[in-house]
């Protein structure tokens, strides 16, 4: 039979929901009422949408009219890159360049090469250093070419897969040097670091809740107020008609207490994940000496829960699975279509050759993660790095 | 688990059996198909997704496994190539080989478990007990030591219980189609996979005495006794059928006649694998199988370093160089080699 997880690294493609946003959820998913009704039970659900998006403003650094409900990060990623695109394009048809980098989420990286295949867009795919990071420079340079014909420009503000933590503030500042909106996919920093959108200065952010111990299927698009989108889903005009469709009361409310959670214990877990982590680094390398470590060195340019190798020899989906039958969970952290695994275009974009992207794993810890979880991995990865070398050799 | 209800059934047998099993579909092609089109095809998004779901049913670890680029290398580059040799692979074969039992044993499993009918009785590869089914002739490539590390929970029932035993244990699968054909060719048509691949090569069709009877666009067109379309511009002399005869790649003619000159007593092959006796120092009296579901021929083989010499009992027809000969002795599989010379 199917073995459950016992030892569970992969916060970062979901985490445990809190027990206080699971409490919240379930005792709004007994309650009546759609916030759009003008009726009592439509204001009471209204009261409970607005006190979240308040409280989610609060922990982000934005102000309440600047949150903007979605199903998630992909589709405020959607709504962000699209939209900005097209509005911008709209209002001045020279715009037409997209600047980002190549190692996005592909919720940003596949609207944009969409919008090139389909929508006369033209990707500008900065470059990044070895360890994932880009460089203000790089973009400053790329801006200077044609700024007339610059659209958006969007950058992740860390990486999904590396942990790469790209200096948004700086990248955003060169933006608008060049009037050009700027927007960050922060779904992955907000569940870690402390983010603040007014800080940041970036005109859209996208959130998601169930990286930070929220529900799956609920996020937002902070959006600065003097930019507006071409919506994406157009309908009974909710969220500044930026976003139809009806808001999911419970879920948003449970994505709000598990921010504010989040955010009230981060100091804490911060420091608890990062020794973790680190002894993570030191466990695996010390089993596996020739294991190379992936994006930027542990410090302020890495998530705190992130540790990503490539163990040379090795299929990461190999190493996936025996983990998986020793009951550790872990990611290949690349994107899946019908369960193949492709090489993935981040390590690609940092340098990496096929064969090395191919053979990496990225355990992430989160709230959850104790030592005997960092333990357990130690024990086992020299063995399953040996099983997947002598299979990979066949 | 291909997303069958053969690999889905044979899986939830091995269970049933106290085997620990782990579900592993194979993706051979890296720009599946969403959706499966009639019989053929096999790693669709669609396939992928029906082998997970059995899995669920049986309770099964599952993981999807990447072996596109090994496949694309060793299974259709392979097949490519061979037609442009001017034989006639099995491309089946090839993959039994060279991808499915060797992909999984390498990580530790003691086994590799498939939902192929045939049999094993001491260490010997044997015939499934439904002869219409029977799968020994694309196994017989396997070697002594994969043999030794396989398991066909199927290959003693009928393909008509093994549905019904699906429907019993709930497999969606159950009624889904068979699948046959060129797995990596979807649409069926191995001529124009091939012309792509390889390119019009405009030559002649000729007969026994050089007479040229029409034009081909590919020699790798053609597999030895075809009979239908070869657009010949006039009937024989005699009014009777011809076949293909012979394919020469070299000087790109294929060589057509009348179908007794089909007919075949010597066979040569290469590359022997022996599973079910030692290789033999002297001839052995058994039989032969030239091709998938072909017919058995009575035959003494004869071993000579890496050839293989087959002489028949009866006369064979459209021995195509490429293919396996299978050597049986009654149910039992001996061992096999790829045929490369026929007269």
């Amino acid at each position: 039979m199917t073995t459950s997880p016992v030892v569970y690294l992969d916060h970062a493609a979901t985490t445990p929901m809190l027990p206080e946003a699971i409490a919240a959820m379930t005792d709004e998913l007994a309650q009546l009422g759609n916030p759009s009704s003008l009726h009592s039970a439509g204001r009471r659900a209204r009261r409970v949408v607005e006190e979240s998006r308040e409280q989610l403003a609060e922990v982000f650094g934005a102000r309440a009219s600047e949150v903007i409900f979605t199903s998630g990060g992909t589709e405020a990623d959607n709504l962000a890159v699209k939209g900005l695109f097209w509005a911008r394009r709209a209002a001045d048809e020279r715009r037409r360049r997209i600047l980002t980098t190549a190692v996005e989420h592909h919720a940003v990286f596949d609207s944009v090469r969409w919008l090139c295949d389909s929508q006369g867009a033209q990707a500008n795919w900065l470059a990044v250093d070895p360890s994932g990071l880009v460089c203000a420079d790089v973009l400053r340079a790329a801006l200077a070419d044609d700024p007339a014909a610059a659209a958006v420009v969007s950058i992740m503000w860390a990486n999904n897969e590396v942990g790469a933590v790209q200096p948004v503030a700086a990248l955003a500042a060169v933006a608008h040097e060049f009037g050009v909106p700027f927007h960050t996919d922060a779904v992955q920093a907000a569940a870690q670091l402390p983010v603040s959108f007014a800080e940041s200065a970036a005109d859209a952010m996208t959130v998601t809740a169930h990286k930070l111990g929220g529900p799956v299927g609920v996020g937002a698009l902070l959006l600065s107020k003097s930019i507006s989108p071409v919506p994406v889903l157009h309908g009974g005009g909710q969220e500044r008609d930026i976003r139809s469709g009806t808001l999911d009361t419970p879920a948003i409310r449970a994505f709000a207490v598990a921010a504010v959670a989040s955010a009230e214990r981060r100091s804490l877990d911060t420091k608890r994940i990062t020794e973790l982590r680190d002894d993570l680094i030191r466990q695996v390398l010390h089993a596996v000496p020739d294991a190379e470590l992936n994006g930027p060195p542990p410090g302020p340019s890495r998530l705190p829960g992130n540790a990503h190798f490539s163990f040379p020899g090795c299929e990461g989906d190999a190493l996936l699975l025996l983990l998986d039958a020793k009951g550790i969970a872990c990611s290949t952290g690349s994107a899946c279509t019908a369960g193949v695994a492709e090489p993935s275009h981040v390590l690609l974009a940092m340098g990496a050759d096929e064969s090395r992207a191919r053979g990496s794993l990225r355990f992430s810890l989160g709230h959850t993660t104790t030592q005997a979880d960092v333990d357990a991995l130690g024990a086992v990865i020299g063995e399953a790095v040996a099983r997947a070398r002598r299979a990979a050799a066949r | 688990m291909s997303g069958g209800v053969d690999s889905a059934t044979a899986a939830a047998r091995a269970v049933d059996a106290g085997h620990e099993v782990t579900g592993v579909h194979l993706a051979l092609s890296s720009n599946p198909q969403s959706f499966r089109t009639g019989a053929r095809g096999c790693c669709t998004i669609e396939d992928a997704r029906d082998a997970r779901r059995a899995a669920d049913v049986i309770g099964i670890p599952f993981y999807v496994w990447d072996m596109a680029e090994r496949f694309a290398r060793d299974v259709v580059d392979d097949f490519v190539a061979e037609y442009a040799a001017g034989r006639t692979p099995n491309p089946c074969l090839r993959c039994n080989e060279k991808i499915k039992f060797e992909a999984v044993l390498a990580l530790g499993f003691d086994a590799v478990c498939t939902g192929h009918y045939a049999r094993i009785e001491d260490g010997a590869l044997q015939r499934a007990a439904d002869p219409g089914k029977d799968q020994s002739y694309v196994l017989a490539v396997l070697n002594a030591d994969q043999i030794a590390h396989a398991m066909f929970p199927l290959g003693d029932t009928p393909k008509s219980l093994v549905r019904e035993e699906a429907r019993s244990r709930g497999l969606l699968v159950a009624d889904k189609p068979d699948s046959h054909d060129v797995c990596f060719i979807a649409d069926g048509d191995t001529k124009g996979f091939l012309e792509r691949r390889l390119g019009a090569e405009p030559g002649a069709i000729v007969d026994a005495d050089g007479a040229v009877l029409g034009t081909h666009d590919g020699t790798y067109g053609f597999t030895i006794g075809q009979r239908k379309g070869l657009r010949l511009d006039r009937p024989s002399p005699d009014g009777r059928p011809r076949y293909v005869l012979s394919i020469e790649p070299v000087a790109n003619t294929v060589t057509v006649g009348p179908a007794d000159a089909l007919g075949v007593r010597e066979i040569t092959a290469i590359r022997p694998v022996w599973t079910g006796i030692a290789p033999p120092a002297a001839p052995v009296d058994c039989s032969v199988q030239l091709r998938a579901h072909g017919e058995v021929h009575p035959c003494t083989a004869q071993a000579s370093g890496d050839e293989l010499h087959i002489y028949l009992g009866d006369e064979a027809r459209g021995v195509a160089a490429g293919q396996a000969a299978v050597l049986y002795d009654g149910d039992k599989v001996l061992g096999s080699a790829t045929i490369s010379a026929a007269s």
